[in-house]
């Protein structure tokens, strides 16, 4: 565990990649494989179920610290984040704590889990106690089930070339399917080259788009590429090899139990066959928007109602092996037709063939992204015909080209205190429009603005607060900002009676005037257009 | 009345200033020389109108000044900027009594609690000397006038070669004119070859945006001050490192503070000045938030 905890916080304090994948190789070339495996698992993104409310957890390290409740509240709203709250009230302890950390991860906290307020207060107690600083913040983090502590694949995979001698390539491809908190796993993971067959069952790495970052003219001939949308769904490869299919995530999850009628479409597939490809909710030709999809990821086993309510479709769009022949290193178009023909086969409307769309120069292209929005889709996806299907992200191979978002001007109203690194400035916003001669609030923003423009906020909160709600600050509704968002729909939870996905701000609009922002009618107008726009062109499984 | 020299107390513009000696020198030196200052040594008491007026130690920075004000009787102290820790650069804290107490709570919550500055200094030397071994020039923010030369008095002479941002010059000057010992440093514009830098340690203000580094290697940033306590402030500045090393009373300090002085009145400026005065309304003292000027507000904002 104390090991565990240093390396996080030599990940916390290097800035630097070099010094990172230093760090990590450092930890993994002498840890235990069950602490190991955990340690992976973690940085790559696993999270420990919560343990202890963190209601009881704020109690107990009130009592401890010998401070009132409120005065914590305080604390943890001037600091940002609970565990290092607790951490910095706390005394110093004994750093005797020898518990390993698949121990505490494995058996440890989830015995905590079930115990009941007075026998947890004795444990976590005696657990601060014994842990020092360092390691007390990621214990803390564990049990309130809010370690995010991360590293790209990427770092780990060099630092796990580094240590093992392997291929990172070969790391990856290993890693692909994600990782059990196992010794056997982490074995498994860094055993030689040729001793094994990698497991068969796995997906293979997913290629990556790289968003659109020069003129589309300078790519070339238009001829040279090929056009789909860009589906607004979950990326999803199906691997059918012996007697299953599996729908691998692009974390590394298995989706089967979520969408159980495409994996028994899957199995209609030949063995030996890994394509990729997106799951989307999808009804009438058209598909349903993300937080329907959400609710199908959200439910395992989802019964024959929700079946009904929100069906999905796999959208395919290449072909990885075929027959147990690995075709990444074939050229698009080669892998495409193979694809067809697979789906064709197939025949189950459920495993759909994601369009390719006819582009006669870049003109008509630009047309298409304006599109793109009123038909369901994010935007385009450029792909080279002649490219291999490549490991992670590549210039140069496939392109994103997202279509533009929904913009309106929207008055700041409301403004609490950032977490983490925003820990003490106001950087959580409450952005309204108008409904008559009220503003009403209509989406809560906290990314877009840079470093300079979080200040300016900062002291425009701080000078212009009405009123104090605990953490919030009701301000003055003076500034205008212009807020982008991809997505609305309809809402009854929401005052403004529409509900928007991603919301951030653009940027600051010191030159309009609070009245000149715009209103729930505008908003309206927009849900209206996007529900209404046609979408003639229905994908199907025979393009 | 100018309770010390920083920038945010030392405004131009008044007809005439009151201040203890060292303040009053550091406040021509900011202000320029012709202003007219009547200094006032720690101590002394000077009748303005039936208030007994005078000076006390704050243990702030150099010349720092808690003042204390007696009429028929009845004595407050205000603080202004207070630091219990100790420092070398100055005269320590001293405790005053008195019926009513003014205090600067800027870091007025438990989580403010300061290690040890000689353990900190020991946490500086190794990254310094860490960073020296690959090459690569340590940068250290640090505020210009006080802490800047509260770090210099710690370094010990020979740990290597130092240099000063240029706007730490005429303050770092004014302290070794006063005989207080602080380690050799030179300036940055006397850094010739680039080699000059690599293994140095350079202090510039929080305000020095570019890294004077050497060309290939980026400079290993750090930032001293109290605010590092919090790991986010840390990772905002993308820092390398932060030493927690404060020119304020931390949060055991401000209650020994109010202890000392016996005060039965408590008004809080500054920082979390709600929540100290929840606080030691809740241990039977009659407190309260002050009411804050205008354009004090900002002072809470962390860096």
């Amino acid at each position: 565990m104390k090991r565990f905890a240093r390396l996080v916080a030599a990940l916390d304090r290097c800035r630097r990649t070099r010094e990172q994948v230093a760090a990590l190789a450092d930890y993994f070339r002498d840890a235990p494989p069950e602490d190991a495996a955990w340690a992976a698992c973690l940085l790559l993104g696993r999270r420990p179920r919560p343990a202890v409310p963190t209601a009881r957890l704020r109690r107990f390290a009130a009592a401890a610290a010998g401070i009132p409740e409120w005065l914590f509240a305080a604390c943890y709203e001037r600091v940002g984040d609970l565990a290092e709250t607790i951490t910095l009230l706390l005394p110093e302890g004994r750093g005797l704590e020898g518990v390993p950390l698949h121990a505490w991860l494995e058996e440890r906290l989830p015995a905590l889990r079930g115990l009941e307020e007075e026998a947890q207060r004795g444990c976590v107690l005696e657990a601060w106690r014994g842990l020092d600083r360092t390691a007390r913040l990621v214990w803390i983090k564990f049990v309130t089930g809010g370690f995010r502590v991360g590293v790209a694949q990427g770092k780990l995979v060099r630092a796990l070339a580094r240590v093992s001698g392997l291929e990172e390539a070969r790391l990856a491809s290993r890693l692909a399917g994600g990782l059990h908190p196992t010794a056997a796993a982490w074995r498994r993971l860094l055993q030689p080259a040729g001793a094994e067959d990698d497991d068969p069952g796995r997906p293979l790495p997913f290629c990556l788009a790289h968003p659109l970052d020069r003129p589309l003219e300078a790519l070339g001939d238009p001829d040279r590429w090929r056009v789909e949308w860009k589906w607004d769904g979950v990326r999803a490869q199906i691997v059918r090899r012996g007697a299953e299919a599996l729908l691998w995530s692009r974390g590394g999850e298995v989706l089967n139990a979520s969408f159980p009628e495409i994996a028994a479409a899957a199995m209609r597939l030949p063995g030996g066959t890994v394509l990729d490809g997106e799951l989307l909710a999808f009804r009438a030709g058209r598909p349903l928007g993300f937080e329907r999809l959400q609710r199908r990821l959200g439910r395992r086993d989802p019964g024959p109602r929700l079946l009904a309510e929100i069906p999905a479709v796999w959208m395919g769009y290449d072909l990885l092996a075929r027959d147990g022949t690995d075709l990444r290193d074939h050229p698009l178009d080669a892998r495409r037709a193979g694809l067809e023909e697979l789906l064709k086969t197939a025949g189950d409307p459920r495993l759909a063939l994601s369009p390719l769309l006819a582009v006669a120069g870049w003109g008509e292209l630009r047309r298409l992204r304006d599109e793109a929005r009123r038909r369901g889709a994010e935007g385009l996806l450029l792909k080279r015909r002649d490219a291999p299907y490549a490991m992670g992200r590549r210039r140069g191979i496939w392109y994103k080209w997202k279509a533009d978002p929904f913009r309106v001007d929207a008055v700041l109203t409301y403004a609490r205190r950032g977490h983490g690194r925003r820990a003490g400035l106001f950087t959580d916003y409450t952005f309204s429009v108008w409904d008559g001669g009220e503003l009403v609030p209509f989406a809560r923003a906290y990314s877009g603005l840079d470093a300079a423009e979080i200040r300016a906020v900062d002291r425009f909160v701080r000078r212009n607060a009405r009123e104090r709600f605990g953490p919030v600050r009701a301000v003055r509704p003076e500034l205008v900002c212009e807020i982008a968002f991809e997505d609305i729909r309809r809402s009854a939870r929401h005052k403004s009676g529409v509900a928007v996905r991603f919301p951030r701000i653009v940027r600051l609009r010191p030159d309009k005037k609070a009245a000149e922002a715009d209103t729930v009618a505008a908003l309206r107008a927009l849900l209206k257009e996007k529900e209404t726009a046609p979408w003639n062109e229905p994908p199907s499984a025979t393009s | 009345m100018v309770t010390h020299a920083h920038a945010d107390h030392a405004r131009p513009g008044c007809g005439s200033y009151l201040a203890n000696p060292e303040t009053a020198r550091l406040l021509r030196l900011r202000l320029g020389a012709a202003i007219a200052v009547q200094e006032l040594p720690y101590g002394e008491i000077l009748d303005l109108g039936g208030v007994r007026l005078s000076l006390h130690p704050s243990g702030h920075i150099r010349g720092a000044a808690q003042v204390r004000l007696e009429h028929r009787g009845e004595v407050w102290v205000v603080t202004g900027d207070v630091k219990t820790a100790p420092d070398p650069t100055c005269l320590p804290y001293e405790p005053v009594r008195g019926h009513g107490l003014v205090l600067e709570s800027t870091f007025g919550l438990p989580v403010f609690r300061w290690p040890e500055p000689a353990a900190v200094v020991a946490e500086l030397l190794d990254w310094w000397r860490g960073n020296a071994a690959e090459g690569r020039t340590s940068l250290l923010f640090a505020y210009a006038l006080g802490k800047a030369q509260r770090i210099l008095a710690a370094l010990p002479a020979g740990a290597g070669p130092i240099f000063l941002h240029p706007a730490l010059e005429a303050p770092t000057a004014a302290y070794r004119a006063e005989g207080v010992r602080l380690a050799p440093a030179r300036r940055l514009a006397a850094a010739g070859a680039r080699g000059d830098l690599a293994a140095a340690l350079v202090l510039a203000p929080p305000s020095a945006a570019a890294a004077p580094g050497p060309g290939r290697s980026p400079a290993a940033r750090a930032f001293a001050s109290g605010w590092m306590q919090l790991r986010g402030l840390r990772r905002r500045r993308a820092l390398d490192r932060g030493f927690v090393l404060s020119d304020h009373a931390d949060w055991p300090g401000l209650l020994a503070v109010v202890r000392q002085s016996g005060a039965e009145r408590v008004l809080l400026v500054h920082g979390s000045a709600p929540e100290l005065a929840r606080f030691l309304k809740e241990q039977g003292l009659r407190a309260e938030a002050a009411p804050q000027e205008a354009a004090g507000e900002e002072d809470e904002a962390p860096p």
